[in-house]
């Protein structure tokens, strides 16, 4: 058998042995790269010097206090952008609907800005101020396409139309205010993960983790309906409802990162085709997006440290570099499909 | 006359400003073989899409049990209501068993999605509609009769006392399209309802304990086979010059075309 069954009283439950052998390489792949991440920094430090300052050891405030917080939120930050992207392709029934593409991170950049510049940019400010960018967005792209119906190449036209605008107001927003706001500002349009602390990341962090459980609740009603609008409801998916969910769950996913670091681009885009590849599962798997997204992004904040160190790049220009080439690649084998 | 479960009342049938149907009242007779018949783009789909809450009528309503169907929760109709695709499209990947498992929809819940029963439920389904050795094959490198036969077994899985299947004799050959009638014969005689859309119009004569024709979506003639078939029938429904004569095998009325003409 190429499943493994468990079951005992009510539980039952059946898992594809490739699905479990994936997950823990990931895993293994996921901790490799947090260790990585701890060893680099402004200076190499061994893992066993890592090891020993997490422990408590000499050395050990720099690492406990910067680098750790750094690795656990770009793995929490990858697996939420890499869900985020399993979602709204699901939702789309499209490889090109995640929510970098269709303007739903620029969204939340413009409220996360709002937050940022008008008020005082608290980080519950921010978050919320995110949140409701990205269910503008949401909103608009869904009210546009409607006629074409949510899974059209339509959606997917109006939202990078959308999403170049939505650019268009933030630059714009970022000239109208003050040199050090919008210096602030710019660093974080570009995704960064620099300078992260646990004082930063503990609400968003817990926010993320708590949607996470929430998607997982919805997961397998989520890969019931991959098989189609019309067999999805007549083998007893509630559509609209899931849909209504999954959408709050992905704009929340993705605002939330946002909140903290800006856009970083591509991740949603890329992780679950990858992960789906990788995993060989029918549709667009969860979990195995969410595992790529944060090996994605933990491999892309450490070729940010590296590639011009000392100075260390945000990591949504190296996104935005390796998912651009991805993009146009998607892209034209989408436009060739019609 | 036989009792009706599954009926539709006075059903406007529309997308957006295209109209199909109007006034369309139906009675689905219980635990019989229905068979819908009808010309290209006449409205049997858009029929069994209502039949199936697939689209809302915007006059009339779809009920069983007396209940209108969408006043339901939405997986206790489809532990009743199954229903095949014309043109059902398999997630990237997929493959057969992974596919008829998800028939099992209904009858699961977060904590059981793989119980004894699914797995009985799902074995059975895939050796009734014949792709038990395609079980571990991807869905995509089928041939459109093994997809097809997958897709029935999906229904199938499923489980339920309705069987509404849209065109399922399409990509058959001619074994198989006779196999899956017998198959369907076989769980009429168990007690489930069949209701199929069926292009050729003999096999329905056959198989079918109760006919509906329909022409421009609103139903021309209804009732068994032997009762409505009729050279007349044909020309007004379909425009096709014909002579009705008994099936030599089963003595249901056999359409034989006449040359030319059409
Ligand atoms: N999604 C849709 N949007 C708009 N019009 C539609 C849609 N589906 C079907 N129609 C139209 O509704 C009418 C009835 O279509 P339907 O699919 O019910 O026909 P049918 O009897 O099943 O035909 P066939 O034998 O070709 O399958 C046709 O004129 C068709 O063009
Ligand atoms: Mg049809």
């Amino acid at each position: 058998m190429t499943a493994l069954t468990f079951r005992r009283g009510g539980v039952s439950l059946r898992v594809e042995r490739q699905t479990l052998v994936l997950a823990a390489v990931m895993v293994v792949l996921i901790v490799g790269l947090m260790v990585l991440g701890l060893c680099y920094g402004a200076s190499w430090m061994s893992p066993a010097r890592v090891f020993d300052a997490l422990s408590g050891g000499r050395g050990g405030v720099y690492v406990r206090e910067w680098r750790l917080p750094r690795v656990v939120a770009t793995a929490v930050f990858g697996m939420a952008l890499g869900a985020a992207g399993a979602i709204f392709q699901n939702v789309t029934r499209n490889p090109l609907g995640a929510p970098d593409v269709i303007g739903l991170d620029a969204g939340a950049y413009t409220g996360a800005l709002f937050a940022f510049t008008v008020l005082s940019g608290t980080a519950v400010q921010l978050a919320t101020g995110s949140i409701i960018g990205g269910l503008v967005v949401a909103g608009i792209v869904y009210a546009l396409s409607l006629g074409g119906g949510l899974s059209g190449f339509r959606l997917i036209v109006i939202g990078i139309a959308l999403n170049a605008m939505i650019n268009a107001i933030n630059s714009w927003i970022i000239l109208r205010v003050s040199l050090d706001v919008a210096i602030a500002a710019t660093g974080w349009n570009q995704g960064s993960l620099n300078g992260l602390s646990w004082g930063k990341i503990q609400f968003p962090i817990v926010i993320i983790v708590a949607l996470l459980a929430l998607l997982a609740l919805r997961s397998y009603t989520m890969h019931q309906d991959s098989l189609g609008a019309a067999l999805s409801v007549t083998t007893g998916v509630n559509a609209r409802r899931l849909r209504l969910h999954l959408v709050l769950l992905g704009v929340g996913l993705t605002a939330t990162v946002t909140a903290v670091c800006g856009p970083i681009a591509f991740i949603a885009l890329s992780a679950p085709q990858i992960g789906r590849r990788l995993a060989r599962a029918p549709g667009i798997p969860l979990l195995p997006a969410a595992f790529t997204g944060a090996v994605l992004l933990l491999a892309s904040d450490l070729v940010a440290q590296i590639l011009l160190a000392p100075v260390s790049l945000p990591v949504g220009v190296v996104t935005t570099a390796v998912g651009g080439c991805y993009l146009i690649w998607l892209l034209s084998k989408e436009v060739r499909r019609r | 006359m036989s009792t009706s479960r599954l009926t539709a009342r006075d059903l406007t049938l529309r997308y957006g400003e295209r109209v199909v149907s109007t006034g369309l009242t139906v009675d689905v007779p219980d635990g019989a073989f229905t068979a819908i018949v009808g010309p290209n783009a006449c409205g049997k789909s858009t029929l069994l899409k209502a039949l199936v809450r697939l689209i809302r009528p915007s006059e009339g309503s779809v009920s069983l049990d007396g209940r209108d169907v969408n006043a339901f929760p939405t997986k206790e109709v489809a532990r009743q209501l199954g229903f095949l695709p014309q043109d059902p499209v398999a997630p990237e990947d997929i493959r057969v068993r992974q596919l008829v498992m998800r028939g099992r929809f209904p009858h699961q819940t977060l904590l059981s999605t793989w119980s004894e029963a699914d797995e009985k439920a799902v074995a059975e389904a895939m050796s009734a509609a014949g792709v038990a050795d395609l079980a571990e094959r991807p869905v995509q490198q089928l041939s459109g009769g093994q997809r097809q036969r997958v897709w029935i077994a999906l229904v199938l899985a499923q489980d339920t006392s309705y069987l509404l299947l849209d065109e399922p004799t399409s990509f058959l050959d001619i074994t198989h399209q006779y196999q899956l009638l017998d198959l369907l014969s076989r769980l009429r005689n168990q007690g489930r309802t069949v209701i199929t859309v069926l292009h050729d119009i003999n096999q329905a004569c056959r198989y079918a304990d109760h006919l509906v024709a329909m022409k421009a979506g609103q139903i021309v003639a209804e009732g068994a086979p032997v009762d409505v078939v009729s050279a007349e029938l044909l020309k007004e429904v379909f425009d096709l010059p014909c002579v009705v004569v008994p099936d030599p095998v089963t003595g249901t009325p056999m359409v034989v075309p006449l040359p030319g003409e059409h």
